[in-house]
């Protein structure tokens, strides 16, 4: 973070909601960079723009916030960085401060409160024309002069929409300077916060607000959409929707990247000599990319969805719906979201609990989100299901849907049950804060849903592929190592570190069924889940192109395993934390390594339990 | 399901609280009990003296959580926090 004088910093503040990050895309389109603040997971969104003039501002998107009282962790930086405490943040010289012009009064208390700080202010009414589309009406220049502080429009969702903001800080011209922090601020009392809400109220009337009364239609939405009944019923055939969009809409991307990748590394082995720069780069660093980003078209499908029902207004609402199921076992309604997420990879979903403001709400959300099942369980899951369950039907399910749906419930069922214990454990109480705003309801922008979509993209192929490409490489590495010795009639990897260790593993993995073949391929499995999957085809010495590989693997096992070990299989995969990438971004997310090793211990004994009884009571059913 | 949760500071309170309202009745807010940070925010987002509110939708089946309409914004309040608010 280098200080640039000639850079003017402007700081974003605002409710919830209310348009700030659609008004920061809009003036730094894709020139943004996305970090954490020193020391703490939350989110700093820093993004610049030149001005026609020439002048360059840098622009920080505050996270959201009511007010200076913080209440969660995100609030607390909104607040320190505005009153210039957060070290290597020098303190911003002017404050945008932009308000949802549907939604006035809490911004306009907001605006109260920030003022006092002392810093330039613009105040910005986004959304303006929504505004008087619904019959909102205020005099801008009465309200300026009252609050002392320039008041314009904008519309986020236009081009050229923040142009009068641009104007309007090219016309202060605040000088770039650095600013002193604060000193002496008193976090505001009860008292003072209502004498705020009693100040705007007056300033509004002066400024001859109105606002129409809750449109019917509205009301109508929400009286079915919040109703207990009808809207759970949408809630669950909305949901069914997405699922099965994310798997039919994301197979033939799917096929698409996998048979990139596969061409890439045969013309890899191709173009090389034998040896070991060529397996590195095919089976190591080739194979180690396409595991990650071959799982990007489900998470992409499955973020544009969230995404579309967060800007809508609907998500609150679902959260709304299950926050009384999810209060029995201990979790907060917002822990929807993450868990949602969760589907595709729990690894944004894991990030995604950065807004839940219980500090032990948000753990046990982080502990059970690798539960939902993630799309690299499908393979596994298919590989299995097609070697081990009959094609037939039952009444109008098909016996296979049915266990690959009985495997989903499972994964969700005991995430339910685990943060139950953990609320057991960490006492009974119940007094969590839900205090979530149903903002109004409004038609998602194409523009924001792709800036927002390219951005998570982003961040999952930062963090998650670094880490696996990493450990694919590692993994490699020990399944090649050390080289079989001259004359040895099994497949290569039962000679590496990898057999060995997979080999010396399948002791402790008899008693639940698993030979030394499956216990060698969970080692590689670590990187990703399905890439045992590829590890079974190796060690299975099977060769050809994969979809050859798993038919031909899936009648091997079919005739060498056994229907016990091939279901014990299944609910281990249900449970087995093997996933590096995740454990990694828990021991960021928390900083420290006692619930990533948590999550692994726990989620081993689950896997090995549910394995072991689904394994015996097998072996009995079947004699 | 928990008994309701009770404040420290107004174990018999008589006055009506926001959780006596049914779906669709308004009533004004008088005061939030309790200093607290949930407290605080209430206030912060409107809960606050001579406040109209009106109660939108509740859960089936112990009508928690509740969504509230208070100045414009809707909140959902689960209702140990619904409880802290003394309505007229």
């Amino acid at each position: 973070m280098s200080v640039d004088t000639a850079e003017l910093r402007v700081a974003f503040v605002g409710l919830p909601n209310c348009g700030k990050t659609a008004l920061f895309n809009r003036l730094t389109g894709s020139r943004q960079k996305v970090a954490n603040y020193p020391g703490v997971t939350v989110e700093r969104k820093e993004g610049v723009f030149a001005a026609p003039s020439g002048r360059r501002y840098r622009l920080l998107d505050l996270p959201g916030t009511y007010g200076l009282k913080p209440t969660t962790l995100d609030e607390a930086i909104t607040r320190d960085v505005a009153l210039g405490r957060v070290a290597q943040e020098p303190r911003p010289e002017t404050i945008v401060l932009v308000a949802d012009a549907t939604h006035l009064p809490l911004s306009l208390r907001l605006a109260l409160e920030v003022r006092r700080l002392g810093l330039p202010m613009v105040m910005v009414l986004n959304m303006s024309d929504v505004a008087r589309r619904r019959g909102f009406a205020i005099d801008r220049e009465a309200l300026s002069r009252e609050l002392g502080a320039p008041v314009i429009e904008t519309v986020a969702t236009r081009s050229g929409g923040a142009d009068a903001l641009i104007a309007e800080l090219e016309r202060l011209a605040v000088p770039t300077h650095p600013v002193p922090p604060v000193s002496g601020w008193q976090e505001p009392t009860a008292a003072e916060v209502t004498a705020t809400h009693t100040e705007a109220a007056r300033l509004l009337e002066l400024a001859g607000y109105r606002e129409p009364l809750r449109s019917r239609a509205v009301a109508v939405a929400d009286r079915i959409l919040m109703n207990p009944f009808a809207g759970m019923l949408i809630l669950a055939a909305l949901l069914f929707f997405v699922f099965q969009a994310v798997f039919s809409w994301a197979a033939w991307p799917m096929d698409l990247i996998d048979a990139g990748v596969t061409a890439l590394a045969e013309f890899v082995r191709g173009a090389l000599p034998e040896g070991s720069l060529r397996s590195l780069l095919a089976d190591g660093v080739i194979a180690g990319v396409g595991s990650v980003i071959v799982f990007l078209p489900q998470i992409v499908i499955l973020f544009a969805f969230i995404l579309a029902l967060e800007d809508s207004g609907y998500l609150p609402r679902a959260a709304y719906l299950l926050d009384r199921v999810m209060g029995s076992v201990g979790l907060s309604g917002r822990a929807f979201i993450p868990l949602l997420s969760s589907f595709a990879c729990a690894i944004p979903g894991i990030m995604a609990t950065r807004t839940i403001p219980n500090l032990r709400d948000r753990i046990v959300t982080i502990l059970v989100a690798p539960l939902m099942t993630c799309s690299a369980r499908l393979p596994v899951y298919a590989l299995l299901i097609a070697a081990f369950i009959p094609q037939r039907d039952i009444g109008v399910f098909n016996l296979q849907g049915l266990v690959l749906f009985v495997l989903y419930f499972a994964g969700v069922a005991s995430a339910l049950l685990v943060a139950w214990v953990a609320k057991l454990i960490a006492g009974g109480q119940n007094n969590h804060l839900l205090m979530l705003e149903l903002p109004d309801y409004q038609w998602p922008s194409w523009r924001n849903l792709a800036l927002g979509l390219w951005e998570k993209t982003r961040v999952f192929l930062a963090r998650a592929g670094g880490i696996i490409l990493a450990l694919m490489v590692l993994l490699w590495f020990l399944s090649t190592y050390p080289a079989p010795p001259v004359g040895a009639t099994g497949a290569a990897i039962e000679y590496s570190f990898a057999g060995q260790l997979g080999k010396a593993l399948a002791v402790v993995l008899a008693p639940i069924g698993f030979n030394w073949q499956i216990a060698i391929a969970l080692i590689p499995g670590l990187a990703a889940r399905e890439v045992a999957v590829g590890a079974l085809g190796t060690v299975y010495a099977l060769s050809g192109d994969e979809e050859a590989v798993t038919t031909a693997l899936s009648s091997v096992i079919a005739s060498e395993w056994g229907l016990p070990t091939g279901l014990a299989l299944l609910a281990w995969y249900v449970f087995a934390p093997q996933c590096l990438a995740t454990l990694a971004v828990v021991r960021r997310e928390t900083n420290g390594w006692r619930y990533p090793l948590l999550m692994l211990v726990y989620l081993f004994a689950l896997a090995y339990l549910a394995a072991f009884v689904t394994y015996r009571v097998t072996l009995a059913m079947t004699g | 399901m928990s008994p309701e949760p009770r404040h420290p500071d107004a174990p018999r309170d008589s006055r009506r609280r926001l959780t006596a309202l049914a779906v669709g009745e308004r009533a004004r807010v008088a005061e939030v009990l309790t200093d607290d940070p949930i407290s605080r925010r209430l206030i912060e987002v409107g809960f606050v003296p001579g406040a109209f509110i009106e109660v939108i939708a509740s859960m089936w089946p112990a009508a928690d959580p509740l969504a509230i309409r208070v100045g414009g914004s809707t909140f959902a309040l689960r209702r140990h926090e619904a409880e802290r608010i003394v309505i007229t």
